[in-house]
């Protein structure tokens, strides 16, 4: 029978919440990583089992785990007292460290800061992990200040993906309220050489040669907050999403706006519609329907939390436009919570499960596609990410 | 033996209970201590220090024999009760935030 794993990470630790497919029963373990802040942790499709973990701390920076049995047991790859053919030791997992060679493009040292000056580049976090969908041991790292990792032996050594910092727009990506963040990362499944990233406060950038040479995809983006506000750089992605069975359809809930691209990103119109407010973060595809998305509107840029004290979800069955409000289950009054950029996810069960976590601790979840909803956890630490395996 | 105690977060990271004993050779300072423990956790590179700057990470201190060194050379000579082993190298995590 299949079992859907829900990776749910916090301000405060990492949980893991497991159940059958009928998705009644839950166990819940954790905290994994007690204390510290769990930006996201994710599954490799190639391999189940094998997780990866952001953990970081204001105290003590960044430190990667991997887990190679479903999140029992977890270790710092390279974190064991091995030793490199010259002796040196070989933890060096937690090491992000900006390429600046001449050998790999166009060494790039500073990007604007808030004030319009330039700044350099500074390492603090990784906000997002995304495992290869066919190699357990490669995976893309998406960190602040934004750039692209990537490793390539499970997690013990990382290097920078440079064409992305080093195309050219490197020095107008400016970082927004949060940080100057990489937070999406989008692998076509249909060609292995294709990815999409998303940068606030940059936009959103492909590749079509795996890594090597990237470029802006922002036309049709309009910012209000930024100088030119039909900029090839400088928008506030709040995150995309795809189905996979048309990776050429993109979703972007934007700082405000929900947009739509059917060409792969080189345009985008907005799909906005109906929505009571087109700020928010969060956005997702049915897993059998690519027509049907996700988002949970947010009050505005100023007052994050969601529109009248109401937990909406929002459901288009017609790729945007067209929205329904989703409040079965959900609090209707008095609720002031925030879905985070990663906070939301879907599982591929055949009644499509629609899973999202709250800065107040819950993590939600329908498993009828959104018409019906009930908290899996309700008094979590404040939810950062929430990814689900479904596992056959 | 040196002695070094870490934040209880490094422990954990560390998966070790109480204080770390270390041998150091040659002179002891608070950069051959930091190089000992590094080697002997591996998983701590990065967490105490900068890996490229080897600056220490702005939230954390160093104390011996109760006084900070925090800011001194870092080839500068630890005290003979650390260097003896009767009194500990102290990491600590500032107190901040909630």
């Amino acid at each position: 029978m299949s079992r859907v794993r829900v990776l749910v990470g916090t301000r405060k630790g990492a949980f893991i919440l497991t159940a059958d497919g009928k998705r009644k029963q839950w166990d819940v373990s954790g905290p994994h990583f007690a204390g510290w802040e769990i930006y996201h942790v994710k599954g490799s499709p190639a391999d189940p089992n094998r997780l990866y973990a952001s953990q970081s701390s204001g105290w003590f920076g960044q430190v990667i785990q991997r887990s190679c049995d479903g999140g029992k047991t977890w270790e710092t790859p390279g974190g064991g007292v091995t030793k490199l053919p010259d002796g040196t030791p070989a933890g060096e997992s937690n090491k992000f460290v900006y390429d600046t060679s001449p050998d790999t493009g166009n060494p790039l040292t500073t990007h604007q800061w808030y004030d319009g000056t330039q700044h350099p580049w500074e390492f603090k976090r990784v906000w997002h992990l995304e495992p290869s969908l066919t190699d357990p041991d490669t995976v893309y790292a998406g960190v602040e200040d934004a750039a692209l990792f990537r490793t390539s032996d499970g997690g013990n050594t990382w290097q920078e993906l440079a064409g992305l910092r080093g195309h050219g727009t490197g020095p107008k990506w400016q970082p927004g309220a949060g940080g100057m963040c990489l937070h999406t990362i989008l692998l076509d499944p249909s060609d292995p050489r294709r990815m999409h990233v998303a940068i606030s406060a940059a936009g959103a950038f492909r590749t079509d040669d795996a890594g090597k040479t990237w470029r802006p995809i922002n036309r049709g983006l309009h910012s209000q907050f930024i100088p030119d506000p039909t900029a090839e750089v400088g928008h506030c992605v709040h995150r995309i999403a795809l189905h996979p069975s048309r990776p050429n359809v993109l979703f972007m809930q934007k700082h405000w706006d929900v947009m739509r691209s059917d060409d792969a990103g080189d345009s985008w119109r907005e799909v906005s519609g109906n929505l009571p407010t087109d700020f928010g973060f969060v956005i997702d595809v049915h897993a059998h329907e690519p027509e049907t998305i996700y988002v949970v509107p947010i009050k505005s840029d100023s007052e994050h939390y969601v529109p009248d004290g109401k937990l909406r979800v929002y459901r288009s069955r017609a790729g945007g436009n067209e929205w329904e409000a989703l409040t079965q289950g959900l609090p209707q009054r008095d609720c002031y919570v925030n879905v985070l950029r990663d906070a939301m996810a879907v599982d591929s069960l055949d009644a499509c499960g629609v899973y999202f976590g709250t800065t107040g601790g819950q993590v939600y979840l329908s498993a009828d596609a959104g018409d019906n909803w009930a908290p899996i956890v309700r008094d979590l630490p404040a939810v950062l990410s929430v990814e689900v395996q479904t596992l056959r | 033996m040196i002695r070094v105690v870490l934040p209880p977060h490094l422990r954990t990271l560390a998966h070790v209970r109480g204080e770390v004993m270390l041998d150091v050779p040659g002179r002891v300072t608070r950069g051959s201590v930091l190089d000992a423990l590094e080697a002997k956790y591996p998983m701590l590179r990065g967490t105490i220090r900068d890996h490229v700057t080897q600056q220490r990470r702005p939230f954390l201190r160093f104390f011996a024999c109760e006084r900070a060194v925090s800011h001194g050379p870092p080839d500068a000579p630890l005290p003979d009760a650390v260097v003896q082993g009767t009194e500990p190298f102290v990491i600590l995590g500032a107190i901040a935030g909630g």
